[in-house]
């Protein structure tokens, strides 16, 4: 008897977006990365190729954390008083594919540092390392784009990738990513409408599609990433049926998700029955990551180093010899 | 596959003899497909058109049961690809691999941690649902043994793990009446395994590499009389299973093939520990619909668990918790009140914060139909009004001995209502969760004693 045949075909790929610019691109890193470019859903190669590999940015920031759990602590804080540092171990010891500078000490409710001292710390970390970089916000609209553009500058040339923009807020980074070529970071709310609707309004005002990545929201393991996981595969289906809005590579913020849900800090005697939490914190992180992967992600931000190891095998073990490797 | 009203029109005797209660065949067919009426209510209809309806409206996918009293699991039946587009019904069984060749008190410890293999997440028990029992090297007596022991001492149904018909007879002779899933019938040995499987009343996996073989082989079982089948697609990389379990799962659901329509099982061959769980959970959320794992962990089977119960939430329903007041940590009349909805990633969020704050404080949910803060406030599902109604029945006023309740950050524009409603301070909280533990350690003050 004949099985039928259940490929399918898809009329559109995703794009293709790269992040980092070479000398030749008119930067100064060592490579650029480039995901996207798929025309299948993960992973079926029976259906399509996969050009690019999923990469991981572990997550810096421009200051010392003080809420990060212990288990983070012991990798990081011998180098979290400099960015620089703390990226270089990052991507020398920990094999990061690049990453992702967050700028949490200019939150106004936090250290509220200023402009100056924030591209100070992007030129930090474009000095000590030659990958790619993510810079992503404090997460307050306002003062955000009060920082962005020296930070922008300071960047220019190098095709960053920075976060984020939203429904209401966007003409900003759009104008400095026009001017300094770099890519964007749009985000939404757990809402597939939302998530299109910020890409319409930034292509509107001049932004190019194959500048976007959409950050649909994250939600760790166990605390809504249901949600998150729909969205990203009807997104996913969308954009691989056509609809040029949806067409735009994934991100996953999952460190900062994860690192603050019990089932990955609680140590043992706090809930007992669940198991060693140095194993368990970065299997929560993995996993998180493996479910985002099979919806489609593309980027992911990531904390653990030992998660990031574990993602980076699952991930290396999937892709097919033929795909280039980023 | 459904059959459209018009199909069904056709195996109907077209004379509109109105017996049915309807004024036409043809309405009648109508509220056949409908699922309004049953094909029953026609008293000519041909008993060959019954079967063939039958036939067609039977699910795509088969649903096979596993055990046999209330720890018996179901699984099968799915009808979608992608859970947004309905939902996922079964979620996968999760097995645990143990090896025959234990001795007897490392049995018993294998026993004792696989019953420990449980949790309870966002109010529900989760666990794993199967032991897996392979042989590699006991006789047909000491397995069957075996096999008795863990159904003794566990409540999970069994899968026996032996390609050796004598071996799998006689642990049949000793649990058949538990309906374990025997795995498996392969190219050589699937007759006599199927008539074992017959005889027994049993569940039977099978196992081929390629598609083609594995129709022949359905297609020679259902002859033999077995029709509650398990699909193996083999055990091979985690990237080929995948694919593997994608084409089948088209195969069941979008094609409706027939002989293929059985659900599936896989296992794990990582070795490594997180290797192993990221393998399983892979399978998890692509199709397969039990996995065997050699992890016993419980820091393995925690995320593998909940990544199951994440996948298979329904998204039609709203997820909500039940409106009452939660008591996080050990409370007393001091502890700080916290109002929120009832959606339940907002409630478990807070929950969660509140948690790592560890201040002990009072959770007011309120019956927002599981919308959280903001889409319940533009939808009108909660109000000032609401709140102070919820918190006089859960008689907050005579659980704590001051007078302050703290609302969410996004709904400050309750506050001034809210003081009028009942009459205390209203103290207005972060508006993202992550922000209260350290609201609550250095903001939150009573603001005074009644």
């Amino acid at each position: 008897m004949e099985v039928p045949d259940v490929k399918q075909s898809w009329p559109n790929s995703i794009n293709e977006v790269t992040i980092g610019a070479t000398k030749e691109g008119g930067g100064t890193r060592s490579h650029a990365i480039t995901v996207g470019g798929t025309r299948t859903l993960p992973f079926l190669y029976f259906e399509g190729n996969i050009p690019h590999r999923p990469v991981i940015a572990m997550e810096v920031w421009d200051i010392a954390p003080t809420d990060w759990p212990e288990e983070l602590g012991k990798y990081f804080s011998d180098v979290w008083d400099d960015p620089g540092k703390w990226a270089k171990k990052c991507v020398d010891e920990f094999e990061a594919d690049f990453i992702c500078l967050r700028l949490q000490g200019c939150d106004p409710d936090g250290e509220n540092k200023g402009s100056h001292e924030a591209a100070q710390a992007v030129e930090r970390v474009l000095k000590s390392v030659a990958v790619p970089l993510i810079i992503w916000g404090c997460g307050n609209d306002e003062k955000d784009n009060e920082i962005f553009p020296a930070c922008s500058q300071t960047a220019a040339g190098e095709r960053c990738l920075l976060g984020t923009i939203t429904e209401d807020n966007y003409k900003t980074l759009v104008a400095l990513c026009k001017a300094d070529k770099h890519k964007l970071i749009a985000e939404s709310p757990v809402d597939i409408n939302i998530a299109k609707q910020v890409n319409v309004l930034a292509t509107d005002i001049g932004l190019a599609p194959e500048d976007i990545v959409i950050y649909p929201s994250t939600g760790a393991l166990g605390y809504g990433m249901e949600y998150v996981y729909s969205i990203m595969e009807r997104g996913r289906i969308a954009g691989l049926s056509g609809d040029k809005m949806w067409a735009m590579p994934l991100l996953a913020d999952i460190g900062r998700e994860v690192w603050k849900v019990k089932e990955a800090i609680a140590p043992e005697e706090e809930v007992p029955g669940w198991g060693d939490h140095i194993q368990r914190g970065p299997l929560w992180e993995t996993i998180t990551g493996l479910v985002y992967l099979q919806a489609g992600t593309d980027i992911f931000i990531m904390w653990h180093p030992k998660a990031v190891k574990e993602l980076k095998k699952y991930i290396d073990s999937l892709m097919k010899k033929n795909s280039r490797k980023n | 596959m459904a059959l459209t009203g018009l199909q069904i029109y056709k195996l109907l005797p077209k004379t509109n003899c109105g017996d049915c209660n309807l004024p036409t065949c043809m309405a009648f067919a109508m509220q056949v497909a409908a699922k309004k009426v049953s094909l029953d209510q026609c008293p000519h209809v041909s008993e060959e058109a019954k079967a063939q309806l039958a036939e067609a409206s039977a699910p795509p996918m088969k649903l096979v049961s596993i055990g046999s009293d209330e720890n018996k699991l179901e699984i099968g039946q799915e009808t979608v690809l992608f859970r947004h587009k309905e939902k996922f019904y079964h979620p996968t069984g999760v097995a645990i691999l143990v090896e025959d060749a234990l001795a007897n008190d490392e049995l018993d410890k294998e026993i004792n941690s696989i019953n420990r293999l449980k949790f309870t997440r966002v109010g529900e028990e989760i666990g794993i649902n199967l032991v897996a029992l392979q042989h590699k090297s006991t006789s047909a007596e000491d397995y069957a043994k075996l096999a008795e022991k863990i159904t003794e001492k566990t409540s999970f149904p069994l899968i026996l793990v032996c390609q050796n018909l004598s071996i799998i007879k006689s642990a049949l002779e000793a649990i058949a009446d538990k309906r374990p899933l025997i795995y498996s019938a392969n190219r050589e040995n699937f007759d006599k395994m199927a008539s074992l499987a017959k005889q027994y009343n049993c569940p039977l996996a099978v196992s081929v590499e390629s598609q083609e073989e594995l129709v022949d082989l359905t297609q020679s079982i259902k002859k033999i009389g077995v029709d509650d089948l398990v699909l193996n697609p083999g055990i091979k990389k985690t990237g080929d299973t995948l694919e593997n379990l994608t084409k089948l799962r088209r195969l069941a659901v979008e094609k409706v093939f027939r002989p293929l329509g059985y659900p599936t099982i896989v296992f794990t061959n990582e070795e490594d520990p997180f290797q192993e769980v990221i393998q399983a959970s892979t399978y998890v959320c692509k199709y397969a619909n039990i996995v065997v794992v050699k992890a016993k962990d419980t820091w393995q089977l925690l995320p593998l668990l909940t990544v199951r119960q994440n996948i298979y939430t329904d998204p039609q329903v709203p997820n909500a918790v039940e409106p009452k007041l939660y008591e996080i940590g050990a409370v007393t009349p001091d502890s700080p009140v916290i109002v929120t909805t009832n959606f339940s990633l907002t409630y478990f969020t807070v929950e969660s914060e509140v948690g790592n704050s560890k201040v002990p404080t009072y959770i007011s949910v309120v019956e927002t139909e599981g919308m959280g803060v903001l889409n319940a406030y533009a939808g009108d599902k909660w109000s000032a009004e609401k709140i102070a109604k919820t918190l006089e029945q859960q008689k907050v006023r005579e659980k704590v001995n001051h007078n302050t309740i703290i609302i969410p950050g996004l709904v400050a524009v309750f506050r001034a209502e809210l003081i009028d409603e009942f009459g205390w301070n209203i103290l207005v909280g972060p508006e993202e969760a992550a922000r209260i533990p350290s609201f609550l350690k250095n903001e939150w003050k009573p603001a005074g004693k009644k």
